[in-house]
């Protein structure tokens, strides 16, 4: 019989067992959806973004269905670093899966006291850094939507945790790699693409959003073509560093497409909310199809999507 | 909770405006409680991707074939369209039960199920079962016009006592559930009430049985993302245990039963930011 094709990553210097991760925010902390899912047969669990003190999130309605979509103003509501560090972490360090830790905050001294918190942390195998928040300091605009914030933003979580760190960029952006670049210089490993698209919707019959936080982020296969878009304009630009792309995948056709484009690892979000288990369904469907193509090794796909020049 | 692919026994559209599909689950149907729900997903779709909750409204453990369950909704837009389209062995992908149920109180036996409209759903069951468990059970349906009261017949066989109001006056009492209530709890010696309906309701319900001091167990329906405690759409405002700190919670496993007294109702109202989540789809 043939070997079975090998679907573990390096992934900055981390050995997944699969590509499979889960989307910060889309999957908790995984204990609500190992109901479902056997969480060792996904490379890691990238978990709800965590922020300095317990945040409340926004008020309701909190999200509403687009086509092939759907648009969230949840505000963040987590317990808080301490929580992820007293409950969270010791949990998914005894089911045995890798754990990304997402961060989050208002402020540059916000995000430092989460990574110092979370130094040393066992079962921490990178952590994610979201900056996709409104920044306090600069009249609410989001950290990754300018290219000096995103860099003290990194630079200080750098100083602080010694473990691989992921800019996770938004996709609202007029240049996704001088984002990059700028958290790449800063000491940034690799890069998380893409946040939600923002977006808005209109009750006509009230005339209110449909949000109560007004505009949101949009999610689901409305957005993957922007989503592979953005993967290969950054892996076009640093070929080199590793990213972790999503954006809408609902399976491992979609799945491949990231890959294709230049994904090291794909996430899936909002597919967890309709199918459990989707994380260990395109887990499968990537092996079968490396087996169809007769592929051995994932890395030897990444990129390759055939363009001309 | 688990998921499962189900296949629809049956479709009936009930009276004007509802729609009934009783689904073959047996693992769910073996452990569902009154109050849980089930979220379905609507069949293969490239617009509505979400799955769409439905509280329980019967369950039949001993049934023909296998155990089902039954849910009853209306058409609020292209989702539940889709569901209505749904016949006999069309299968679904549903994941269930999912919850906490309603709280049946040993040494209460009086026992007030207050409905407004399709909120009625889960006090059919919740019915049987306290009717199961020996309590006096009265009922109390309100809705803007008859042909959105659900299931009267059924109602008047299991309530002691079965009222009906209607803001049109086309059916009942003309007028709302609160308007009759003060003298139904009187009259039924009412120990703990059941209400599931709008907010509003639901909030003017809490507070006649705060005046009477009679607990009330409220259904509470929501928006939701995925159903299952992960992504945070779904939250109610609701009292710490000190009272002191309004906090969010999940409607969907931890409730969709709150304790009346423990929402947040002003929060609805007097915070801008706050509103009841408009009808799904």
């Amino acid at each position: 019989m043939a070997k079975s094709p090998d679907l573990s990553i390096d992934l900055a210097g981390i050995r997944l067992r699969s590509p499979v991760v889960t989307a910060s925010g889309c999957f908790a902390s995984g204990k609500e959806a190992s109901e479902f899912v056997d969480l060792k047969k996904i490379g890691a669990v990238v978990v709800k973004s965590m922020t300095m003190e317990p945040w409340p999130g926004k008020p309701t309605p909190r999200m509403a269905e687009t086509p092939s979509g759907m648009l969230n103003a949840i505000g963040l509501q987590n317990y808080g670093v301490e929580h992820f560090l007293t409950v969270d972490l010791p949990w998914l360090n005894r089911v045995g899966v890798p754990v990304i830790a997402s961060i989050a905050g208002n402020t540059v001294q916000e995000y430092i006291y989460v990574a110092e918190m979370l130094r040393g942390a066992p079962g921490v195998v990178a952590v994610e850094v979201n900056i996709s928040c409104p920044n306090l300091e600069d009249r609410n605009n989001m950290f990754a939507h300018d290219a000096k914030a995103t860099s003290s933003v990194i630079a200080a979580v750098r100083r602080a945790l010694e473990v691989p760190l992921f800019a996770k960029l938004s996709p609202n952006v007029t240049s996704l790699p001088e984002i990059a670049g700028a958290a790449l210089d800063n000491g940034a490993q690799g890069i998380s693409l893409i946040n939600t698209v923002m977006g808005m919707a209109i009750d006509i019959q009230t005339g209110q959003p449909k949000l109560a936080g007004v505009v949101g982020g949009l999610s689901g296969p409305a957005i993957r073509p922007i989503a592979v878009r953005s993967v290969f304009d950054v892996f076009r630009a640093f070929p080199h560093v590793p990213i972790i792309g999503m954006g809408g995948i609902m399976n491992s056709n979609d799945a491949l497409e990231f890959i294709l484009a230049g994904a090291t690892a794909v996430a899936i979000g909002t597919a967890n909310f309709i199918d459990p288990n989707t994380t260990t369904k395109v887990n499968d469907g990537i092996l079968q199809y490396m087996k169809e193509k007769g592929v051995n090794n994932l890395a030897s796909m990444r990129g390759r999507v055939k363009v001309e020049g | 909770m688990i998921q499962q692919q189900a296949q629809i026994l049956s479709y009936k559209k009930l009276r004007d405006d509802y729609f009934l599909l009783t689904i073959v689950a047996p693992e769910i149907a073996e452990t569902a409680k009154p109050g849980q729900f089930v979220n379905i997903r609507p069949p293969a779709d490239r617009q509505f991707i979400l799955r769409r909750p439905f509280s329980i409204y019967k369950v039949n453990r001993r049934g023909e074939w296998a155990a089902t369950i039954e849910v009853v909704f209306d058409i609020r837009g292209g989702g539940t369209a889709a569901l209505a389209s749904l016949r006999a062995h069309d299968m679904i992908d549903i994941v269930g039960p999912i919850g906490r149920p309603f709280a049946i109180p040993k040494n209460r036996n009086s026992c007030l199920l207050v409905g407004g409209g399709i909120g009625a759903v889960p006090l059919f069951y919740l019915a049987e079962e306290l009717k199961g468990a020996g309590k006096r059970v009265d009922v109390l349906w309100g809705a803007q016009t008859a042909s959105k009261l659900l299931n009267p017949i059924d109602a008047k066989r299991f309530g002691a006592q079965a009222v009906f109001t209607t803001e049109d006056g086309s059916e009942g009492v003309k007028g709302r559930v609160t308007d009759v209530m003060d003298d139904l709890l009187e009259k039924c010696g009412t120990e703990v009430i059941y209400a599931c309906g709008p907010n509003g309701m639901l909030e003017a319900v809490t507070r006649i049985g705060q005046k009477h001091r009679i607990p009330v167990q409220v259904a509470m329906e929501a928006l939701m993302g995925c159903g299952y405690g992960i992504c945070m759409t779904c939250v109610q405002p609701v009292w710490n245990k000190s009272h002191d700190q309004i906090v969010h919670v999940r409607t969907c496993v931890d409730g969709p039963v709150f304790n009346g007294a423990r929402i947040a109702w002003d929060a609805f109202a007097s915070d801008p930011g706050v509103r009841v989540a408009p009808a799904g789809n």
